[in-house]
């Protein structure tokens, strides 16, 4: 019973340190008050799923998808349980771009946040918002 | 062998993820993002993704925090909590 | 409390997944093995994850060109100004010997003076040390940036690392001169344009494939025009995307510290 838990422990701990990861990111987003640690917050929840992702594709005894000797594998056959899985690399090329653009994005925002209201607590904001309506 | 190292690294960025939310100084908070994104670069080397972490190199410990602090320049660096 | 519920619900859902690095996993079964087993005969490129990236889903790639390039314009909508008001205390710094003038509001200058430039408000220090350190590299990290946008076939790399990489050596140069001197050389014209043009590369390679009666963005036209082998074809468009997708990238990335350092209005900064 004891032997059973500890090899599900073992096998699965690298998902549970990611999805700890992920949490970290959310509590960041949803209970800081400062609009600066919202933003690190996201950001850490986007580089945390990423890295979740690019886990799934990990291969036991695999090497890196770049095919060596190009000229010489012509004629060998290349099995595709040699390479690890290329896939989610693609996808997460795609989404590590639309993260460094969003951040973009949101740090403007908070510049211009910054201008209106002259501070970055977001329980100091949401008083004016209100005597502002 | 390996997996000590990926261990090392795991606890590593844990560390740099809660303290960057965490310190008081903004200024400390965008550095630590840059050490945290480096961390999860050599991450994504161990496990074999170099596609990834070349991008991930190059636009997190490069751009991604100078962004960051030109942002924290025109706002305040101060923050209560 | 709720994030503590989210992540138990998750660690719930972790007891299904397969073991760590099992290559019987469902992920590394139903299209992957294609893609590695036909990627060198198809376009003759051994980096894997590049030509899936450019070619096999290369549709996917272009939306994320368009996306970069929303990213930019979204930013110089949201904080660009363009009402120059000159600030009431400019101060310039005489070059041969160091002296730093200040000129109060009303008091006259010849605005180009060979000996005299001008500093940010808040007064920097001439910095002799990471001037000529950065004027030495920076050639270096363009050259190298350039590379890894050439050799992304065979190694890791590609267009969007190479692109990165190059837009990060101007902000270096922005950082150790001042801004002034960075939007001079490289002006905020010539970056959005040069932003458009990086667009227009990748989205024309499609529409012409579509002009000569294939679908869009097809590689194998390219063995039509020029008398190409298919396999080379395709690699060839592949570096012609690749191209494209680095010159967006690479004029973001500047746009982007230009809006960022100054707030939109184009004259100081970091």
């Amino acid at each position: 019973m004891v032997d059973g838990v500890i090899e599900i422990i073992v096998s699965r701990i690298n998902y549970w340190v990611y999805i700890a990861l992920m949490m970290i990111g959310l509590y960041g987003i949803i209970i800081k008050n400062n609009i600066m640690k919202k933003i690190i917050g996201l950001s850490i929840l986007q580089t945390a799923v990423i890295l979740f992702f690019v886990s799934i594709g990990a291969k036991m005894n695999a090497t890196i998808p770049i095919i060596d000797h190009p000229n010489a594998s012509a004629h060998t056959a290349i099995s595709a349980t040699h390479f690890i899985n290329p896939l989610p690399h693609v996808l997460m090329l795609t989404a590590i771009v639309v993260a460094v653009a969003t951040l973009g994005v949101a740090l403007s925002m908070i510049i211009k946040i910054y201008r209106e209201y002259n501070t970055l607590e977001e329980d100091e904001i949401l008083p004016q918002l209100r005597e502002d309506k | 062998m390996n997996w000590q190292i990926e261990l090392i690294i795991l606890a590593i960025v844990i560390i740099c993820g809660i303290s960057a939310l965490s310190v008081k100084d903004l200024l400390s908070a965008a550095i630590l993002f840059g050490a945290y994104s480096f961390m999860m670069c050599l991450l994504w080397a161990i496990m074999g993704a170099v596609d990834v972490a070349f991008t991930e190199a190059s636009v997190g410990a490069g751009v991604s925090t100078v962004l960051f602090v030109a942002a924290v320049y025109q706002t305040s660096r101060r923050t209560k909590d | 409390m709720l994030t503590v519920f989210l992540g138990g619900l998750l660690i719930y859902g972790s007891f299904d997944f397969p073991l760590w690095g099992d290559p019987a996993a469902p992920a590394s079964i139903h299209v992957s093995p294609y893609y590695i087993e036909n990627t060198l005969k198809d376009t003759s490129v051994p980096n894997i994850v590049t030509a899936v990236l450019a070619d096999y889903r290369g549709y996917d790639t272009m939306f994320e060109t368009v996306v970069i390039f929303a990213a930019g314009i979204a930013c110089l909508f949201l904080l660009r100004t363009y009402k120059t008001v000159e600030p009431d205390i400019q101060l310039y710094r005489h070059i041969p010997t160091g002296i730093t003038l200040r000129i109060e509001k009303g008091g006259k200058f010849p605005a180009d003076s060979r000996y005299f430039e001008r500093l940010d408000s808040a007064w920097v220090p001439y910095g002799l040390i990471v001037k000529t350190t950065c004027r030495l590299v920076i050639p270096f990290i363009q050259i190298f940036a350039l590379y890894v946008i050439a050799h992304g076939h065979y190694s890791p790399g590609g267009g969007f690392q190479g692109g990165v990489i190059m837009g990060a050596s101007l902000v270096l140069f922005a950082i150790a001169f001042d801004l002034r001197s960075a939007i001079r050389r490289m002006g905020e014209r010539v970056i959005m344009l040069l932003a458009t043009l990086g667009v227009g590369i990748y989205a024309g390679f499609g529409i012409l494939s579509m002009l000569l009666e294939k679908n869009y963005l097809d590689y194998s036209v390219l063995a039509n025009l020029f008398a190409f082998d298919p396999a080379s074809a395709h690699s060839h468009g592949i570096l012609i995307v690749e191209i494209g997708v680095g010159i967006v990238v690479m004029a973001v990335m500047v746009l982007l510290y230009y809006i960022l350092a100054s707030a939109g209005k184009n004259d100081e900064g970091l």
